[in-house]
């Protein structure tokens, strides 16, 4: 009875401390949705509820930049680069893990050590080479130095490496050539992987936001991060309107991470603890 | 052997968008990168472009405001033990079985998942001095208790815990307060402390072994002595993946909260080497300089990398 009692205070005491830390998680997001309602008179002070709904906050973003623009583009260019890093890392992690090949480790090794190199070292030839290649101002600027990447081929191949190959070489005795054993078995088996990646490679191109503001001048080509950050400097006051394109712009990561959480915490935890 | 030829060929031929997408993004660029340090390169190409060995190097060593933007950089990266050491209190405490904790999860996990322009954004409007909720709240704080105490600027101070000056390198009283940059910290934690370290704590405190713990609590150890002894030393490998990456993060990091937030000010105070480095190439169109500072960035993350190996495989051995 006593130890339950003990017991009891100390989840009790633990839930509080939860409860505390979500709550001062919680609030600037509150905050955030409570004031995309309100009408810009009573952003400043008064009270945290809106007194009345102004649900044509949201609307008006719509009215005052290319909002709908801004969040095509985002989610075109995510998507293809998506589809397109999750291509080339499976195929190169195949390579990597179930290919016997002189010189593969150290090649990886070598892809490995690039992850270590800061973005901006490769952010500056890179832009260079768009200016060279004429694809400044570009979607093909935008998609294709962003389709591959040595953090998914990482994650996949480590993936790879945890299916038997007892597997691909009962294929390979039945006659299945190399390009079948990927698509009809390893693929298959790597599909956590793929989808964590799949998730990852989204959003992280989804929230992109040194790549698209180097690259593109027009308004029509501008992704939601850099559009927000020229509507926050050019309608800077408009504080009511601001929040409801933050809201907009957050919900499809929010709905993706609602869907996706289980792949995406096993991800994280295969990347990081098996590497 | 035939096997082995065929397995090259079919390695190279899975190897062929990956390998190439490698060298013309990475390893070429990387390449190029290096090079362009020794040279005037500017984008605007007004000057004839001329190999001039080390110039940008001791340009550097004399560029009062790359040092400025260096102590900046690692004084925002102050916050980083906070929200390491955070993410571990979140994950104790997330680890316990009880009915509905993972939507505490779900919940702490938020900002960090969501983070990005329109947090930054967010962020802003809460930081504004006159009409931001943080200093309305602090506002009635001070009424409440009667404290006549400004609130403090923000974004807009030059202001900092360490009292860093604005002009040279160095420490002065004047400065002493909260500013942009312990803004940019208080943020920096809200985002991280229930993001991916945490899930990696958590997954750690999983691997740890019930036998170790009930040992422990059988010799009568007390609750915080059993974590000090048995937990911590299980969590030394997670917990130094955690510190390379926030380190390699840190030395990094700014460009973006700086671009969006600040733009580098008040005085260049929330200016950080990232954001030295983006200004240089894209607003300068200073290619060459700044490559070598970039690789000199580079540097510090290759050294912070090898000491905590170092470091780090120690203390793991020890423990």
């Amino acid at each position: 009875m006593n130890r339950r009692l003990v017991l009891g205070a100390k989840n009790g005491a633990v839930v509080i401390i939860l409860v505390v830390f979500a709550v001062s998680t919680l609030a600037p997001l509150l905050w955030m949705i409570f004031t995309s309602f309100k009408p810009l008179q009573d952003v400043e002070g008064g009270s945290l509820v809106p007194k009345t709904w102004h649900s044509e906050n949201y609307s008006s973003v719509f009215q005052q930049v290319p909002f709908a623009r801004y969040y095509l583009n985002s989610v075109f260019i995510a998507a293809w680069v998506t589809f397109l890093t999750c291509l080339t890392s499976a195929m190169g992690a195949f390579a990597f893990s179930r290919l016997e090949w002189k010189g593969r480790d150290a090649l990886f090794r070598l892809y490995l050590a690039t992850m270590m190199i800061p973005g901006v070292v490769t952010m500056i030839p890179n832009y260079t080479l768009m200016v060279k290649l004429h694809l400044l101002d570009s979607y093909t600027g935008l998609i294709i130095p962003s389709a591959f990447g040595a953090f998914g081929t990482f994650l996949l191949r480590q993936f790879m490496l945890t299916i038997p190959k007892a597997l691909d070489e009962a294929a390979t005795i039945d006659g299945a050539g190399y390009w079948s054993v990927f698509v009809d078995i390893v693929l298959p088996l790597a599909r956590p992987g793929v989808i964590a990646l799949a998730i990852f490679t989204f959003l992280g191109n989804y929230g992109s936001f040194y790549w698209p503001l180097v690259l593109i001048k027009s308004d029509s080509l501008r992704t939601l991060p850099v559009g927000m950050m020229y509507f926050d400097t050019t309608y800077g006051r408009q504080t009511n309107l601001l929040m409801a394109a933050s809201v907009m712009s957050l919900l499809p990561p929010i709905l993706l991470f609602l869907i996706g959480q289980k792949h995406l915490i096993k991800g994280i935890a295969f990347g990081a603890v098996k590497g | 052997m035939k096997k082995n030829r065929s397995q090259l060929r079919a390695a190279i031929g899975f190897l062929a968008p990956n390998l190439l997408g490698f060298l013309l993004f990475t390893a070429g660029p990387v390449v190029f990168s290096l090079g362009a340090s020794f040279t005037n390169t500017n984008l605007q190409q007004t000057i004839p472009l001329r190999f001039n060995g080390l110039a940008n190097y001791s340009e550097l060593i004399h560029d009062k405001a790359f040092w400025l933007y260096l102590v900046n950089t690692l004084y925002m990266m102050l916050g980083l033990p906070f929200a390491m050491f955070g993410s571990l209190w979140l994950a104790v405490l997330l680890s316990r079985k009880l009915r509905g904790i993972s939507i505490f999860r779900t919940l702490l996990y938020l900002p960090s998942f969501a983070s990005g322009v329109a947090i930054m954004i967010l962020w802003k409007a809460l930081y504004n001095p006159d009409f931001g909720p943080i200093n309305e709240t602090l506002r009635h704080v001070f009424n409440a208790l009667k404290i006549h105490a400004d609130s403090p600027q923000w974004l807009q101070s030059t202001h900092n815990m360490a009292g860093l000056d604005v002009e040279h390198v160095g420490v002065t009283s004047k400065q002493f307060g909260l500013g942009g940059r312990d803004a940019m910290i208080l943020m920096g934690v809200w985002i991280a402390i229930g993001g991916n370290n945490m899930l990696l704590y958590l997954a750690a405190l999983s691997n740890v072994p019930e036998e170790l713990l009930e040992a422990a609590q059988l010799d009568g150890a007390a609750p915080w002595r059993c974590f000090l002894s048995v937990t911590w030393p299980q969590l030394a490998p997670t917990t130094f993946f955690i510190l390379v990456m926030s380190i390699i993060g840190g030395l990094q990091g700014g460009f973006e909260t700086a671009r969006v937030m600040t733009s580098g000010g008040p005085a260049g105070t929330t200016t950080t080497l990232a954001y030295y480095i983006y200004s240089l190439a894209f607003e300068q169109f200073r290619i060459g300089y700044a490559s070598a500072v970039a690789w000199v960035l580079f540097a510090f993350v290759f050294v912070a990398t090898l000491i905590n190996w170092r470091f780090g495989n120690r203390a793991a051995n020890e423990m």
